[in-house]
């Protein structure tokens, strides 16, 4: 492996030292961190010391971008023991000289940070993440009441990272629970005032995989980098299921 | 095993080409979607201020029409802007935005219940429908949803790396499964590009980092013309440090521009919509403002938002308080948003017509990757998403009725083998390849010389060097080496190879800019600083050619307003 001819010099610098883990499943070699020295700048995120190990350190270091303003959620990661975003977390926020970057825990690691998102998009599918009408469709927009939008507001603002899937203990020991995201989508229609299909969305949120799993750890609200309160929308679910159940609507 | 193969595919997971998708699925076709990046991921999402449509909501906006929003695109795009594209955009808006609302998207409402609409730069009326200012990501999300509704067919992480070809006919790809490494080749009937833009040929971009123009270089390379690519949007308020885009709806909403002294400069140049005026001239005010020493240390200018009240900012412009905060540590609610220019947008791009078809056969493209052109030299704030859902749902539709009637099938295996290991011989030989130079350096020096030298303010020695620069990176790449030759999901490799595709599309953008001499829209040339329409008012049309490419010209579509002074 050539080492680049551009690397910046490190002199006099202020340096951080990073662990990244390593993993190549194609591979006959076992998970392991490799460290490197990193000179750090004011306001360097670790999205940006990625990038620099990937151009200047090691071309083989996998990992996920693509906005780097924390709105297309590709870069979830596990940074000195917290859900954050690369893209959006600065070095000098972490306040350590020592960084360690993992990738989202408890997924399969398909390379280095980059994991396999399938079983959170086969729970994004399974809730019906669509707006379902029944009538005919008016000739303009539906009306909704801006309260009755704001309602919504904190669930619409989720970007499908997958960290507080990640940070779910019932998401580590029943494959099958919906988990944080899916529900918060879910709820995002049951409160939309245009949906109409609470009915069959009781269904598949009111049963031992569905809203029942959750045990309000709030690890997921923890995780959230966009500050979105899944434990909410989940209560809120487990709300309108009782209520059905005692014969509301 | 026989190569894979869908009837229409589509290149991209963003709003045009996810459009395109739900389009050709629901004429009845098999469909399936190549993207880079999971389809939520696609730059769609990153747009904030909002999606254009004459419905006349606001109270202000109560006499809007299409054609009044078609004369304002017409004149925003400097008048290059092909007249019956503007006018096919502007009437099909209200439809397609009704459409999302009928899907879910979470638009703000008004009082009255209805999708809110905001002003914006160079509009007439408040016309810009909006969520508050992350319209992109309830656009793109809600599309998706439909996607996901239709059971429509991802392959998420390939990447496309060529066309395939026969006799003037587009009949599939070649593909990069960047997960393991194989390179496919993939039969389609007809082939849907919405690729996006080439925005980080630049420095200072406020794009996305996947937005590398590879697509625009993969229909180039098949010998469909490049369109006014010179015509590249600087946005006027880019995050300074790192040029995250601050919303062009944070003027809308009544933000003031000030320049070190406190000043509200742009009196001076649009004294009527003041800092609502077009990007391209709100753009050039703060650049002049910063070249004449009017700008802060480092060079900056405010954007005040202060006077708007706390209220106002967190119901309306949370997201990028938010990225004030996090990333400057500015509060914008207490001081006012340090803010640059920088690269935006790419008005120019694969020439298509109104449906998205293309010189090629059974090729189509739709977005920003496509010139339709509805931008001309200079595209309005809250035009892009229009143009998304609009053309997007026109080439489905167009890709479809092609299909059901010039349908071939399965391309022959010969066909697809022949270009696959064309392809792969590329990619095998800049996979092993060892030379001195390095491509980060390359890539760096490519984006500085684009933004300095074909900029904002251009002329014939800054781009005369920039052509100059842009061959000799050309060079060097073809010694370039990479640093990592394994299969799975190398981003070393695959970045590299997207250098090459940016490289021939800078030369295209700074040789198509050093012909034009005039100054039109985003063009802005300090040598020939008047707009000539006597000679220039034409589209510059980029071909492909072993040695660079091969310019000539196209006549702008005029069928209803004589251009005239851009006054604001």
């Amino acid at each position: 492996m050539s080492i680049t001819d551009t690397k910046p010099q490190l002199k006099g610098q202020n340096v951080a030292t990073v662990n990244i883990f390593r993993y190549d499943p194609s591979t006959t070699d076992e998970a392991h961190y490799d460290s490197w020295q990193v000179p750090i700048t004011g306001s360097m995120t670790v999205l940006d010391l990625l990038f620099y190990i990937l151009e200047h350190e090691d071309g083989s270091l996998a990992f996920r971008y693509a906005c780097r303003e924390a709105i297309c959620g590709s870069c979830a990661l596990y940074v000195n023991g917290t859900y954050r975003l690369a893209c959006k977390t600065q070095l000098k926020d972490l306040k350590a000289t020592e960084i360690n970057i993992s990738p989202l825990p408890h997924l399969k690691v398909i390379k280095d940070l980059v994991v396999d998102m399938d079983p959170f998009w086969e729970k994004y599918e399974r809730i019906r993440p669509y707006l379902i009408t029944r009538d005919d469709l008016p000739e303009k927009e539906f009306l909704q009441d801006p309260a009755d939008r704001l309602k919504m507001d904190d669930m619409v603002d989720c970007i499908l990272c997958g960290a507080c899937y990640s940070s779910c203990p019932q998401c580590w020991t029943d494959p099958e629970y919906l988990g944080p995201a899916a529900l918060v989508k879910m709820n995002r229609f049951t409160v939309d005032t245009r949906d109409q299909a609470n009915q069959e969305r009781t269904k598949i949120f009111d049963n031992e995989h569905g809203v029942w799993r959750c045990h309000t750890i709030f690890n997921c609200v923890e995780a959230c980098p966009k500050d979105i309160n899944q434990t909410y929308s989940i209560q809120h679910l487990k709300r309108r299921a009782v209520a059905r159940r005692f014969g509301g609507k | 095993m026989p190569s894979m193969y869908h009837q229409v595919l589509i290149v991209g997971g963003g709003l045009a080409a996810l459009r395109a998708a739900i389009e050709a699925k629901d004429a009845g076709l098999g469909v399936a979607v190549f993207t880079r990046v999971h389809p939520v991921r696609s730059h769609s999402v990153a747009a904030q201020g909002g999606v254009n449509g004459a419905l006349a909501n606001a109270e202000k906006g109560a006499d809007d029409t299409i054609e009044k929003h078609a004369f304002d695109t017409v004149k925003g795009s400097d008048f290059l802007a092909d007249q019956p594209a503007a006018i096919t955009m502007t009437a099909d808006a209200p439809k397609r935005i009704i459409e999302m609302e009928h899907w879910g998207c979470p638009f703000s409402r008004t009082s009255d219940g209805k999708i809110a609409q905001r002003p914006f730069g160079g509009a007439g009326y408040p016309r810009t429908c909006y969520a508050a200012d992350k319209t992109g990501h309830a656009l793109l999300h809600t599309m998706y949803e439909q996607a996901v509704k239709r059971n429509i067919k991802v392959y998420e992480e390939w990447t496309v790396l060529s066309l395939v070809v026969e006799n003037g006919v587009c009949r599939g790809v070649i593909a990069l499964d960047l997960r393991d490494g194989d390179i496919h080749p993939i039969g389609a009937d007809a082939v849907i590009f919405g690729t996006g833009g080439t925005g980080r040929v630049y420095g200072r971009s406020t794009n996305s980092i996947i937005v590398t123009g590879s697509g625009m270089a993969i229909a180039y390379q098949a010998g469909v013309p490049l369109k006014d690519l010179e015509f590249i949007q600087f946005h006027p308020t880019s995050l300074f440090g790192n040029n995250v885009l601050i919303t062009e709806a944070a003027r809308g909403e009544g933000g003031y521009l000030r320049n070190v002294n406190g000043d509200r400069f742009m009196e001076k140049y649009a004294p009527k919509a003041m800092e609502l005026g077009p990007r391209d001239i709100v753009a050039r005010s703060i650049q002049t403002e910063i070249n004449e020493g009017r700008g802060f240390p480092g060079g900056y200018v405010a954007l005040d938002l202060t006077h708007l009240g706390a209220q106002k900012i967190l119901e309306r412009l949370p997201a990028i308080r938010d990225i004030s905060i996090n990333f400057v540590g500015i509060d914008p609610i207490e001081k006012p948003i340090p803010i640059q220019p920088g690269q935006h947008y790419t008005m120019g791009g694969i020439d298509t017509d109104v449906d998205g078809a293309t010189t090629l056969k059974g090729f189509y493209a739709a977005g920003e990757c496509a010139c339709v052109s509805v931008h001309g030299a200079n595209r309005l704030g809250g035009n892009s998403l229009l143009e998304t859902i609009v053309f997007g749902q026109r080439a489905g539709a167009h890709a479809s009725q092609y299909v059901k009637g010039n349908g071939r099938g399965r391309p022959s295996e010969d066909l697809l083998f022949d270009k696959l290991h064309e392809v792969r011989g590329r990619w095998e030989r800049l996979r092993a390849a060892d030379g001195p130079e390095d491509p980060a350096a390359i890539r760096d020096e490519m984006k500085a010389t684009m933004i300095e030298k074909v900029g904002i303010f251009r002329d014939a020695q800054k781009m005369t060097d920039a052509v100059e620069t842009v061959k000799r990176l050309q060079d060097r790449y073809q010694k370039v080496h990479v640093n990592y030759r394994g299969r799975r999901f190398n981003l070393d490799l695959l970045r590299t190879f997207e250098l090459g595709m940016k490289l021939q599309l800078a030369e295209v953008i700074a040789r198509g800019a050093l012909d034009r001499k005039e100054s039109r829209g985003s063009h802005a040339r300090t040598d020939y600083k008047d707009r000539d329409d006597a000679n220039w008012l034409k589209h510059t049309m980029a071909h492909h050619t072993p040695g660079g490419p091969r310019f000539d010209y196209k006549p702008v579509e005029i069928t209803k307003w004589q251009p005239e002074a851009r006054r604001y």
